[in-house]
C-alpha cells in the first residue's frame, strides 16, 4: 500500500521539534514551566499518555505506589467509589476496584521514539551515539561557554555552522575523522536534505529520524532552542540554531560512519526490514491507563475534598473588626503560607496578603558597576521601565579559589603550593563551622539595604537604551491602584504597611534561580518591594489615589522588605524615613516577625530529617541558618515541594486553616471587583505560573530521570549554562531529585472566592488562560461568597460540588503534630 | 533507607577515620620528634618455601608520612561532609562501604614495604575505584567509564607486575623498599644489570602513567568523576591520581641513579603538562577543566622527582591535592558566582595570549585541545579494538570444539608434566609457551564472547589452568603451589558459575552484546557475583592472590615470551570478568524502560 506524505519540509519540522523539546533556559533564568507544554491543546489524560506513548516518559505513579496510598489511607476509598462510579457507571465499581487493587498489568511497550534509529545499531552493529555525543556536547557547549574556559572558542560571530567552517577551514586539525563530512561542510553542501539523502535515503522518514536523533540528547537540544528563542538570556551573547545544530551532529554521523564503513554505505532506509509506526499516529487507550487515570484522580481528591471540606468549615465571613496594627504584603508564593499564619498567631489584629511578588511593577534593574540589565516582573512581560541603582552600597568578595588561574601551568604551581594549603583549613572550617562566603549565593547580595535607587522618571529624555528611566507619577498611580483592588486593600490602612518580597540563599546550588521569586524572574524581590513603597509613599501619587477612591491617611507609610525563605531571615529597608510614631510601631511588628519566623523555620524542620524537631524554634531556627550556607547541604530549602493549591479570596476563607505551606495564595475581594476585572488579571498570572511550578514538580516527581534532572550529587556544571552527569553527558533540565523528593503529583487547584458565572465569564475573556482549565491541567473551584457553596468547573460549566470528608479535626496546638511528623499532614482546623 | 540506619553507617565510618586521623597525627608528631628514622616492619610470612617467600612488610618514612596525612585528612573531612551529602541517597551504605574499602586499599598502599604488600593495595585501590566510579550502576556512561578507567589501571597493575618479576630475578628476593635505600647494594647490582634496571623503571614508570593519568592515559581522569561529588573530589582531584606519584617517589633510590630513566620521567612530566594545560584551558565544563588542571600540575611534580627534587614533589603534592579537592567540592557554586562576577566585569571575548599566534595555528591547536588529542579513542583504537578484532577471528571455537580439541591436548600437557624427565630441554621450554598461547587464545575468546555467558566465564577459568599448567613446567614450581592457585581460583569460577545459572534461570536471556542492568532486581546475586570476580582475578581474598605472584616468580628470566603471554592473559582476564560483571549486573535495567535515564545522560 502506498501513502502519500508530504514533502519533507525542514523549516516546518523543526519549527514544531521546538516545541517538544525542553524549554529551559540556562540555569540563572530557571523558570518553572509546565515540562509537557507541547500537548496542552490536548485534555490532560490524553497529553500526558500521549507524551508517554511517543517518548516513553512516566507520567503518573507506579500501579504499585498507588496501591501503596491506598493501603496507607492516602487514596479514601469512598472517593474511588466515586469516581469509578463517575468513569465507569455504578454497576463496574466492584469489579473495576478489584482490578485497580489486585490485577497484574503487563509493562507498557517500548515508547515510539528512537526505534527508526535503533536500525543503526540492530542493522549496521554500530553504535552511533557513542561515537558522536561526546564531540558533539564539547563542541556545542564549548561554543556556548559563558565562562568556564578559560580559551574561549576562537570563531564566535558568524553563527555556529559558519564559525566551525571558518576553524575548519583554516585550520591543519579537523573535527571530523573522514574527508566526506569536512568538504560536505566546507563546501556548503550542508543542507539539511541533502545529509538526510545521505543517512536516511528515503523522504517520508526525514521527520522521525530527526526527531529520533535530537531526543537522543533532548538536554543539549532543549538549550540550543531556548537559546534561539531568547539569545538575550546569554550574557555572552552567541549566535546558535538549532538547524546549525543538527546540521553538524548530522555530518558528524556520516563522519563516524565513513569512518567505520568507508566511504560505501547504504542508506538506514533501504537496510529496516519493518518501517516503524509513526510519531504522532494515534494513542490507544489500554486498561492499564485507565487505571492509572482513575488512580490519580482518587489521589487527587481525596485531598481536594478534604481541603474543601476545611474551607467549609472554617469560612465564618468577617469577624469583629478591631483597629489594625499593621498590613503586610507577601508573595503569593507557597512557602509564605505558614509565615503569615505565625504572623497572625503573634498579633491578633494585623493582617495579611499575599500577591504575585513583583508587586505590579515591571522593570529591568541596573545594579551600580553592572554591565547589564535584569528582568525584575514574570517573565512574559516585556518591560520598558529601568531601575538604576546609584550608590553601591558594599563590596563584593571574591573566591579566590574559583579564579581561573589556578588552572594555568606555572600560575597553578604556585597557587596549589600557596593558595593549596589554604583551601585544606578553609574545606575544615567549611564543614564544621559553616558561614556565607563570596560563593554563597545569597538574596540579600541582590540588593544592598542601603542601596539608593532611581524610581521616578524626570522626563522624556530620561531614557538609557531605549528604556525609560524611571516611572511618571500617572505610571506610578495605576500601578498602585492595580495592586491594592486587586488585593483588595482599599481601605482602613494601618499605619504601617509592609510589603515584603522573597529570595532564597544557597550554596553549592547551580539551580539557585530556581529557589527565588518566579514572579520576579527568578531572581529577589527586594527592589519590587522598595519601588512599590517608594511609589505608594509618594504625596503627589497618594493625592490621585484620593481621587480614584484610595483613600491613604497620612500616617499611613508603606516599608519594603525582602523575606529570605531559606534562612527565615527579614530585611527591611528604608526605616529611617518612618515617622517616630511609626519607627515605634514598626520596632514592635520587628519582634512579631521575628518570633514568627522563629516559629516557621520550626515548622520547616519537621521535613529535614537531620533536624532535631523537639528543640527550641531558636536553636532549629539556627540550624536553618548553617544549613543555607553549607556545602555539603543538597536540601538548603525544599522550594515548592507539595504545593497543590491556590487560594484567590479574602484571607477569612482559610484563616484559621492549616494547610501545611501546600497553598499560593492570592488576596483577592470580589466586593472590590464585581465584574471581574483583576480577577482576570490574577487568573492569567496564576495560571501559567502556579500552574507551571506545580506540573513541574509534578513531572519531575513522575519521572525523575527523564523528565527531572535526577540525583543533583553527580551533577557537572557545563558551561554555566546547564548541569550534566559526568562531563560527556547530556545537560539536565527539571528539577533534580532532591527537590522533588517529598512532593506528591497532585494537580494545582485553583479556589476562587466569588460568584460562578463572573468566574465563568472571566475565564473565557483570555483563551490560553482558558485552557489551562478546560483541559484540567489545573482544577478550578469557585466559592459563591454569599452561600459559601462549592463550585466545580468540567467541560465548560460549572457544577455543585458537596464535599463529603469527615469533619475537619480542630487542633490548639499544632507543635506536637509538627514535631512528630515529617510527612504530609492533614487539614486541621487551628482553634483560635 | 531509613534515618537509623543512615545514621549507624555514617557514624561508624566517621569514628573509624576520625580515629585513623587521630592516630595518624599523634603518631607522626611523635615520630617527627623522634629522629624521625625510616622504619620497617616485616610482619606477616604469607607462605613460603625454598627460593620463595611471600611476606607482607609495611615501611614508615617521610614519604608514609605526607600520604597518611593527606589522605586521612581528606578522607574524614569528606566523610564527614558525605554525611550529610549522600543523605537519603539511593545507595547509602554502598558509598560508605566503597569509600571504606578505597581507604584500606590507600592505607596498604602507602604503608607497604615491598612490592607485594603495595600492590595489593593497589588492587584495592582499583576495584574501589570501579565501584565509585559506576556508583550510578544504572545508567549507561557511569558504567561504561568505569569499565574505561578500569582497562587503564589494568595496564598499570601489569606494568608493576612484570617490574615485580624482573626484580625477582634482580633481587633473587622478595626486596623491600627499605633495602632499595642501600645505595651501594642498588648500584652494585644495577652495574651488572643496567638494561634489566632500566626495564623494570620503565615499567614502573608505565604504573605510574597510568595511575596518575600522564601521557598517554589522561583521559580517564575526567571520566572518572562520574561519582557523587565528593567521592570524585577526593579520589580523582587529589588521593587516587597521585598514587603513581607515590609509586615513583617509593622507587626513588632504584632509578635515580639512571640518568636515561629521570630524563624520560622529566620528559613524560613536561609533555603531559603542556597538553594538559591547553586540554584545560578549552574545557567548558568545571569538572574535567580542575581534572586537567590537575594532570598538569602531576606533570610538573614529575618533572621536580626527575631533577631529584623529592620534598618539593610532597610538598607539591600536598598542595595540589588539597586545592583539587576544595575546588571540585565547591565547583557546583561556580554557576552563581561566575554569573554575579560577569554581571559587574564583563569583557567581551576575552584575549588570550592564543589570540597572538597565527591563526593557522591557533585553529589547529584549538580543535586538538578540544578534541583532548585523541587521547580518548587512542586506547580503543591501537589496544582494545585489535584485540576485539584478534578475538573475532576464534569466532570458530565453539563448546564443542573446546571439548574436542583443549581437554585432550591438557590432559597430554599434564601427561608431559608428570613425565617431564623423558622431555628433552627443547621441548621443555617450548611446552609452556604453547600453553600459555592457548590460555591466551582462550582469555581472547572469552573477552570478545558476545552471546554466551556461562561460556565465557568457563573460558576465563580455563585460561587460568593453561597457565598454572605452563608454570608447572619450571622446576621449583610445587604441586602445592599450583594447587594453591588453582583452590582460589576454583572456588571464585564455581561460586559465579552457579551465580550465572541461577540468574540464568530467573531472566532466561542474558547476553554479553549490551548492559543488562540485573543488579536493580537482583542487588544480592550482583554482590555475590562480584566477590567471585574479585577472586577469579587474584585479587587478594583467596589464595589465588599469592598464586599470581608466585607464577610471576617461577617465570625465568629468559622466558620473555612466557612471561608476555602469562602478563597479557592477566590483563585480559581482568578486563573480561569486569566486562562479565558490567555487562550482565550493571547499565539500565532492560526491563525498566520507563524508569531509566537517558543513555546519553
Amino acid at each position: 500500500m502506498k501513502t502519500q506524505h508530504a514533502p519533507f519540509n525542514g523549516h516546518e519540522v523543526l519549527h514544531n521539534l521546538k516545541h517538544f523539546l525542553p524549554a529551559q533556559a540556562p540555569l540563572k533564568d530557571f523558570i518553572h514551566h509546565n515540562t509537557l507544554h507541547a500537548f496542552q491543546h490536548l485534555k490532560f489524560d490524553t497529553g500526558i499518555r500521549n507524551a508517554s506513548e511517543i517518548f516513553g516518559y512516566n507520567v503518573s505513579l507506579s500501579i504499585d505506589e498507588y496501591r501503596q496510598l491506598y493501603q496507607s489511607k492516602k487514596i479514601r476509598e469512598d472517593v474511588l467509589e466515586k469516581i469509578i462510579a463517575n468513569k465507569k457507571g455504578i454497576a463496574a465499581v466492584s469489579d473495576w476496584k478489584g482490578r485497580l487493587i489486585n490485577h497484574q498489568y503487563q509493562s507498557p511497550g517500548l515508547p515510539r521514539i528512537g526505534r527508526l534509529r535503533d536500525n543503526w545499531k540492530r542493522e549496521f552493529q554500530i553504535d552511533l551515539d557513542s561515537l558522536v555525543h561526546p564531540i558533539l556536547f564539547r563542541v556545542i557547549c564549548s561554543y556556548l561557554d559563558q565562562g568556564i574556559s578559560i580559551w574561549n572558542f576562537p570563531v564566535l560571530d558568524k553563527g555556529f555552522l559558519a564559525s566551525l567552517r571558518e576553524l575548519e577551514k583554516g585550520s591543519y586539525t579537523s573535527f571530523f575523522k573522514t574527508e566526506r563530512a569536512r568538504k560536505l561542510l566546507l563546501s556548503g553542501d550542508d543542507e539539511l536534505e541533502n545529509l538526510l539523502h545521505i543517512l536516511v535515503g528515503d523522504e517520508t522518514l526525514y521527520e522521525q529520524y530527526v526527531y529520533d536523533q535530537q531526543f537522543a540528547h533532548q538536554g543539549w537540544s532543549g538549550m540550543v532552542a531556548a537559546t534561539e528563542e531568547q539569545p538575550q538570556t546569554l550574557l555572552d551573547h552567541k549566535k546558535i540554531t538549532l538547524h546549525d545544530f543538527i546540521v553538524f551532529e548530522l555530518l558528524l554521523e556520516i563522519d563516524a560512519l565513513d569512518f567505520s564503513f568507508g566511504t560505501i554505505w547504504s542508506p538506514l532506509a533501504l537496510k529496516i526490514k519493518q518501517r516503524p509506526s509513526p510519531l504522532f499516529g494515534p494513542v490507544e487507550d489500554t486498561e492499564l491507563i485507565e487505571a492509572l487515570t482513575i488512580w490519580q484522580e482518587a489521589f487527587e481528591w481525596t485531598y481536594y475534598d478534604e481541603v474543601l471540606a476545611g474551607i467549609k468549615s472554617t469560612h465564618s465571613g468577617d469577624g469583629e473588626k478591631t483597629k489594625t496594627t499593621f498590613q503586610a504584603m507577601f508573595c503569593i508564593d507557597d512557602r509564605e503560607c505558614s509565615l503569615r499564619r505565625y504572623i497572625e498567631k503573634f498579633d491578633n489584629n494585623c493582617e495579611t496578603f499575599g500577591t504575585p511578588g513583583f508587586f505590579g511593577v515591571e522593570f529591568y534593574y541596573k545594579p551600580q558597576g553592572g554591565k547589564f540589565y535584569t528582568k525584575l516582573c514574570p517573565a512574559p512581560v516585556n518591560p520598558k521601565y529601568l531601575i538604576k541603582e546609584t550608590s553601591d552600597g558594599g563590596k563584593r568578595g571574591k573566591e579566590h579559589h574559583m579564579n581561573k588561574r589556578s588552572h594555568s601551568l606555572f600560575q597553578g604551581w604556585l597557587i596549589s603550593q600557596s593558595l593549596g594549603f589554604w583551601s585544606a583549613a578553609k574545606l575544615f572550617f567549611n564543614i564544621f563551622r559553616p558561614t556565607m562566603s563570596p560563593a554563597t549565593a545569597s538574596s540579600f547580595k541582590h540588593m544592598h539595604k542601603h542601596a539608593k535607587l532611581v524610581i521616578e522618571n524626570e522626563g522624556p529624555t530620561h531614557t538609557e537604551s531605549h528604556l525609560q528611566v524611571g516611572f511618571t507619577v500617572d505610571e506610578m498611580v495605576t500601578r498602585v491602584e492595580n495592586l491594592l483592588k486587586s488585593i483588595g486593600l482599599v481601605k482602613d490602612f494601618a499605619p504601617v504597611v509592609y510589603v515584603i518580597g522573597h529570595g532564597s540563599s544557597s550554596v553549592n546550588n547551580p539551580h539557585y534561580a530556581a529557589y527565588d521569586c518566579g514572579a520576579c524572574s527568578g531572581r529577589a524581590g527586594s527592589v519590587n518591594s522598595r519601588v512599590l513603597c517608594y511609589m505608594a509613599n509618594h504625596t503627589k501619587v497618594r493625592h490621585q489615589l484620593e481621587l480614584r477612591g484610595i483613600n491613604i491617611p497620612n500616617t499611613t507609610q508603606f516599608v519594603g522588605g525582602l523575606h529570605d525563605t531559606t534562612r527565615d531571615e527579614i530585611v527591611f529597608f528604608d526605616e529611617a524615613t518612618l515617622s517616630i510614631a511609626n519607627a515605634a510601631a514598626h520596632k514592635q511588628n520587628e519582634s512579631v516577625f521575628s518570633n514568627a519566623l522563629d516559629l516557621n523555620a520550626k515548622e520547616r524542620s519537621r521535613r529535614f530529617m537531620s533536624i532535631n524537631t523537639h528543640l527550641s524554634a531558636q536553636k532549629i531556627h539556627e540550624k536553618i541558618r548553617t544549613r543555607s550556607v553549607s556545602l555539603f547541604e543538597p536540601r538548603p530549602e525544599l522550594n515548592h515541594a507539595t504545593n497543590t493549591l491556590c487560594v484567590v479570596g479574602r484571607r477569612a476563607l482559610t484563616k484559621n486553616l492549616f494547610l501545611d505551606r501546600r497553598a499560593f495564595m492570592n488576596s483577592f475581594d470580589y466586593t472590590v471587583d464585581p465584574d471581574g476585572k483583576y480577577l482576570l488579571n490574577i487568573l492569567k498570572a496564576a495560571a501559567p505560573v502556579c500552574g507551571g511550578i506545580n506540573l513541574e514538580y509534578y513531572f519531575s516527581r513522575v519521572d525523575n530521570q527523564k523528565l527531572g534532572a535526577g540525583s543533583k550529587l553527580p551533577h557537572n556544571v557545563m558551561g554555566l549554562i546547564g548541569v550534566a552527569n559526568g562531563i560527556d553527558g547530556d545537560l539536565r533540565p527539571g528539577l533534580p531529585s532532591q527537590m522533588i523528593e517529598m512532593h506528591d503529583p497532585v494537580r494545582l487547584m485553583i479556589i476562587v472566592e466569588h460568584f460562578p458565572d463572573v468566574v465563568l465569564d472571566v475565564i473565557k475573556r483570555d483563551e490560553a488562560t482558558y485552557q489551562w482549565f478546560i483541559n484540567e491541567w489545573v482544577h478550578l473551584v469557585a466559592v459563591n461568597p454569599e452561600s459559601q457553596a462549592f463550585f466545580l468547573f468540567k467541560d465548560g460549566a460549572f457544577t455543585p460540588y458537596y464535599p463529603t470528608a469527615n469533619s475537619i479535626a480542630t487542633v490548639a496546638d499544632l507543635t506536637p503534630l509538627l514535631e512528630s511528623h515529617a510527612d504530609n499532614l492533614p487539614i486541621y482546623q487551628i482553634a483560635s | 533507607m531509613p534515618a537509623k540506619k543512615e545514621d549507624w553507617l555514617s557514624w561508624s565510618a566517621f569514628i573509624t577515620v576520625g580515629l585513623h586521623l587521630l592516630a595518624a597525627v599523634v603518631y607522626i608528631v611523635y615520630w617527627v620528634l623522634n629522629k624521625h628514622q625510616p622504619l620497617n616492619l616485616k610482619d606477616i610470612v604469607v607462605f613460603k618455601t625454598d627460593g620463595y617467600e611471600f611476606f607482607i612488610d609495611f615501611y614508615f618514612d617521610k614519604i608514609t608520612v605526607v600520604y597518611l596525612f593527606v589522605g586521612s585528612f581528606l578522607t574524614f573531612l569528606v566523610t564527614v561532609y558525605s554525611r550529610y551529602y549522600m543523605h537519603r541517597e539511593e545507595g547509602y551504605k554502598r558509598f560508605f562501604n566503597a569509600i571504606m574499602f578505597f581507604f584500606v586499599g590507600y592505607n596498604i598502599a602507602i604503608f607497604a614495604g615491598n612490592f607485594e604488600t603495595l600492590f595489593m593495595g593497589w588492587e584495592v585501590l582499583g576495584i574501589s575505584s570501579f565501584l565509585l566510579i559506576a556508583f550510578y550502576r544504572n545508567r549507561y556512561l557511569p558504567v561504561k567509564n568505569a569499565v574505561k578507567v578500569f582497562s587503564i589501571y589494568r595496564v598499570g597493575d601489569v606494568g608493576i607486575l612484570l617490574a615485580m618479576w624482573l626484580s625477582h630475578h634482580l633481587w633473587h628476593e622478595n626486596i623491600t623498599f627499605m633495602k632499595l635505600n642501600n645505595y651501594e647494594l642498588v648500584s652494585s647490582q644495577l652495574q651488572n644489570h643496567t638494561l634489566m634496571g632500566v626495564i623494570i623503571s620503565l615499567l614502573i614508570l608505565v604504573t605510574a602513567a597510568a595511575k596518575s593519568a600522564q601521557l598517554p592515559f589522561s583521559s580517564w581522569l575526567p571520566r572518572a568523576m562520574e561519582g557523587p561529588t565528593p567521592s570524585s573530589a577526593i579520589f580523582y582531584g587529589s588521593l587516587s591520581v597521585n598514587m603513581g606519584v607515590f609509586l615513583l617517589l617509593r622507587t626513588f633510590p632504584f632509578w635515580e641513579h639512571q640518568f636515561s630513566v629521570r630524563i624520560i620521567i622529566g620528559v613524560l612530566g613536561l609533555v603531559t603538562s603542556v597538553v594538559a594545560t591547553g586540554i584545560a584551558r578549552v574545557q567548558s565544563s568545571v569538572k574535567s577543566q580542575i581534572a586537567y588542571a590537575s594532570i598538569a600540575q602531576i606533570g610538573l611534580i614529575f618533572i621536580e622527582l626527575a631533577l631529584g627534587l623529592d620534598y618539593l614533589a610532597l610538598f607539591h603534592f600536598a598542595g595540589n591535592a588539597f586545592l583539587r579537592t576544595y575546588q571540585l567540592l565547591v565547583s557546583p557554586s561556580v554557576v552563581s558566582y561566575m554569573i554575579r562576577e560577569q554581571f559587574y566585569n564583563f569583557v567581551p571575548r576575552e584575549k588570550t595570549y592564543e589570540d597572538t599566534w597565527p591563526k593557522r595555528i591557533e585553529y589547529s591547536f584549538y580543535i586538538l585541545c578540544l578534541k583532548e588529542f585523541n587521547l580518548d579513542s587512542l586506547m580503543y583504537r591501537y589496544l582494545w579494538n585489535p584485540m576485539k578484532q584478534v578475538g573475532r577471528k576464534l569466532n570458530f571455537i565453539n563448546l564443542k570444539w573446546t571439548l574436542i580439541t583443549f581437554i585432550p591436548i591438557y590432559l597430554f600437557g599434564l601427561a608431559c608434566l608428570v613425565n617431564d624427565h623423558l622431555l628433552t630441554d627443547n621441548i621443555k621450554h617450548y611446552l609452556p609457551i604453547l600453553f600459555s598461547f592457548i590460555g591466551v587464545v582462550l582469555v581472547f575468546k572469552a573477552f570478545t564472547e558476545r552471546k554466551n555467558v556461562k561460556m565465557s566465564w568457563l573460558y576465563i577459568i580455563m585460561n587460568h589452568f593453561w597457565i598454572a599448567l605452563a608454570i608447572s613446567f619450571n622446576e621449583h614450581y610445587l604441586f602445592d603451589e599450583a594447587m594453591l592457585y588453582l583452590s582460589g581460583i576454583t572456588i571464585a569460577g564455581t561460586l559465579g558459575y552457579f551465580v550465572l545459572r541461577r540468574l540464568r534461570k530467573i531472566e532466561t536471556a542474558i547476553d554479553l552484546d549490551q548492559f543488562h542492568g540485573h543488579s536493580y532486581a537482583h542487588p544480592k546475586l550482583a554482590f555475590v557475583f562480584l566477590l567471585a570476580c574479585l577472586g577469579l582475578t587474584g585479587f587478594p581474598i583467596t589464595t589465588a592472590f599469592i598464586g599470581e605472584d608466585l607464577i610471576f616468580s617461577h617465570i625465568h628470566e629468559n622466558q620473555i615470551l612466557l612471561a608476555f603471554f602469562v602478563s597479557l592473559s592477566f590483563i585480559i582476564d581482568g578486563l573480561a570478568v569486569i566486562r562479565i560483571f558490567a555487562r550482565v549486573f550493571m547499565g539500565p535495567h532492560v526491563k525498566s524502560v520507563y524508569e531509566m535515564a537517558y543513555r546519553s545522560s
